[in-house]
């Protein structure tokens, strides 16, 4: 007798009324190839977990983004935010498109120098520079963006003994309408911080103001405060012409706009709700240019973008492990990627796909990574098809912040490919070994 | 482990739960699973006859059979023996 085929048993709960979370996307989509090469072929040739970043989404996110602003306002720059992604591959491709690069660090500073960024197009933000960082800025005319009063006279007093002018800008933290307001960095707008910052600047006489800089947050859903923000930096700048004379040659409003990632607990997902470049771009420039300021003399505007230029363009490649149930009764699936590798699982409900076509019947699971760990959580649930030991799958848009805050923990970090754009894929960064970890630590005497 | 008793499996693929009130959609291998758990054959005679039947191996389908009654579990629609 000829069998039958088989088809694996399932049952699944009819929702009366309330359509389920999920009920939208009844099918999962699976993504095969990324820019033409196959996942299986990737992940044959550079290992499971991998990391890929698309060189041709990043440059055609950048080229989106730029033409929203430069569209829209005469004069137009970005920096690259380092910390979002400064692996020097990645950094490259921005600057090969215009960037100039913003660092929050020393090591970062020097990362920018190494990528043979000109010191007059590195911006250097945060709390923390440390006197030779600050010397180091001061003498490549970098534009030094001061946080606070002590980094305010320590610039100054660096300045006695250089022949140099310090080029700084301030950084300034408002009410915007979003809440909290991030008034940990800069001086605050409102309450005339910034008003007293700018007077002792321009009374000491011994820097150069040339700058304003906020950066309102990060993932902001409004982009109706970054013209709040536009408004008020401009009102600043015009009020410093006014008293001054001089005029400030550049606005800085930072990074901030949303990637398409969905946040945790948001109803709706991130590529539904995420104003778009143009919705951001317009409210920047008719805050800017609806403003006192002397349209014969408008400010530059600077962009310190980070997520959202990148977050598309990366991918985080891994297999199956297992698959279990939980005491009740509850599906879920182990896979070789974890929390170490993929930091912003914390925050985001990431996308998960099959690498390969799979039966349309999906069932609410939780994704765990494989560190013997119980926060080692990708996703609490997801309407996830069944895949097997060993299927390989595919998370979206996560270009941004893990390949900088990854962490070693329990494993090795794997290979990051970048896939050219002619569809090659090139290693860069290679996966760590064991000398990577143990040749930085030291064993004394009595312990070898 | 048996499917409870007032649990009502029909010809076309419905299960309803009258304690609950839930009901549930169910393919054909399924169904003809719980009818076997109904009867309380083992799970040794309910593996056999569904390889002779279908095509597939005695280990995949074992794997499949503890996900479906994981899930039959997890819906509460069958009772653990005392
Ligand atoms: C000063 C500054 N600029 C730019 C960014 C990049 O932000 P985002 O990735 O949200 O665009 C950050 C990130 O926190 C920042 O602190």
């Amino acid at each position: 007798m000829e069998k039958q085929q088989f088809e694996r048993p399932y049952i699944k709960k009819l929702q009366a009324g309330m359509p389920s979370k999920f009920g939208m996307k009844p099918k999962a989509e699976p993504i095969t190839h990324i820019d033409d090469n196959s996942v299986a072929d990737l992940i044959g040739e550079f290992g499971s977990p991998v990391y890929v970043i698309s060189e041709k989404t990043i440059r055609e996110t950048y080229k989106r983004a730029h033409h929203a602003f430069t569209t829209r306002y005469p004069k137009v720059q970005f920096a690259w935010s380092y910390k979002t992604n400064y692996l020097s591959a990645v950094c490259q491709v921005f600057h090969q498109e215009g960037s100039w690069a913003e660092v929050v660090s020393g090591f970062e500073y020097d990362k920018a120098l190494g990528n043979g960024v000109k010191g007059s197009q590195i911006i250097f933000n945060g709390p923390d520079k440390t006197e030779k960082d600050l010397k180091k800025a001061i003498e490549n005319d970098s534009l030094i963006h001061i946080d606070h009063f002590d980094e305010m006279y320590t610039i100054l007093a660096l300045s006695e003994n250089s022949g140099k002018k310090p080029k700084v800008a301030i950084r300034i933290n408002m009410d915007t309408g979003v809440y909290p307001i991030w008034d940990r960095f800069g001086f605050n707008y409102e309450n005339g911080d910034a008003w007293d910052a700018v007077n002792r600047i321009m009374i000491n006489d011994k820097m150069e103001l040339i700058g304003l800089h906020a950066h309102i947050g990060t993932y902001m859903m409004s982009a109706n405060s970054y013209k709040i923000a536009a408004g008020k930096m401009a009102d600043l700048a015009h009020g410093i012409d006014k008293k001054y004379g001089i005029s400030i040659k550049y606005i800085d409003l930072g990074g901030g706009f949303a990637s398409k990632n969905t946040l945790k607990g948001a109803y709706y997902p991130g590529s539904d709700t995420a104003p778009s470049f143009e919705d951001y771009a317009e409210a920047i420039s008719s805050g800017l240019l609806n403003s006192e300021l002397d349209p014969r003399k408008l400010p530059t505007l600077i962009l310190e973008t980070g997520r959202a230029l990148i977050d598309d363009a990366g991918y985080l490649l891994g297999s199956v492990i297992a698959n279990k149930r939980l005491s009740s009764g509850h599906r879920a699936t182990i896979v070789d990627v974890g929390i170490n590798l993929l930091f912003t699982s914390f925050w985001y409900e990431h996308e998960v796909y099959p690498a390969a076509p799979v039966s349309d019947h999906l069932e609410e699971t939780t994704i765990y990574g494989p560190l013997c760990m119980n926060i080692d959580v990708l996703r609490e649930s997801i309407a996830f098809p069944l895949l097997k030991k060993g299927d390989h799958f595919v998370i979206k848009r996560i270009g941004a912040y893990n390949m900088t805050q990854w962490m070693q923990f329990i494993t090795l970090r794997p290979n990051v490919v970048m896939i050219d754009l002619k569809g090659k894929p090139h290693i860069i960064r290679e996966q760590e070994v064991m000398d990577n970890i143990t040749q930085q630590e030291k064993l004394p005497e009595h312990l070898a | 482990m048996q499917i409870k008793k007032n649990i009502a499996v029909s010809e076309t693929g419905f299960v309803f739960d009258p304690t609950s009130g839930e009901s549930y959609s169910i393919n054909k291998v399924g169904q003809e699973i719980m009818a076997m758990l109904k009867d309380e054959k083992t799970p040794q005679e309910i593996r056999t006859r569904m390889c002779e039947q279908y095509d597939i191996d005695q280990a995949s389908f074992e794997k499949y059979y503890y996900d479906f009654t994981g899930m039959l579990r997890q819906f509460q629609l069958i009772e653990e023996d005392e």
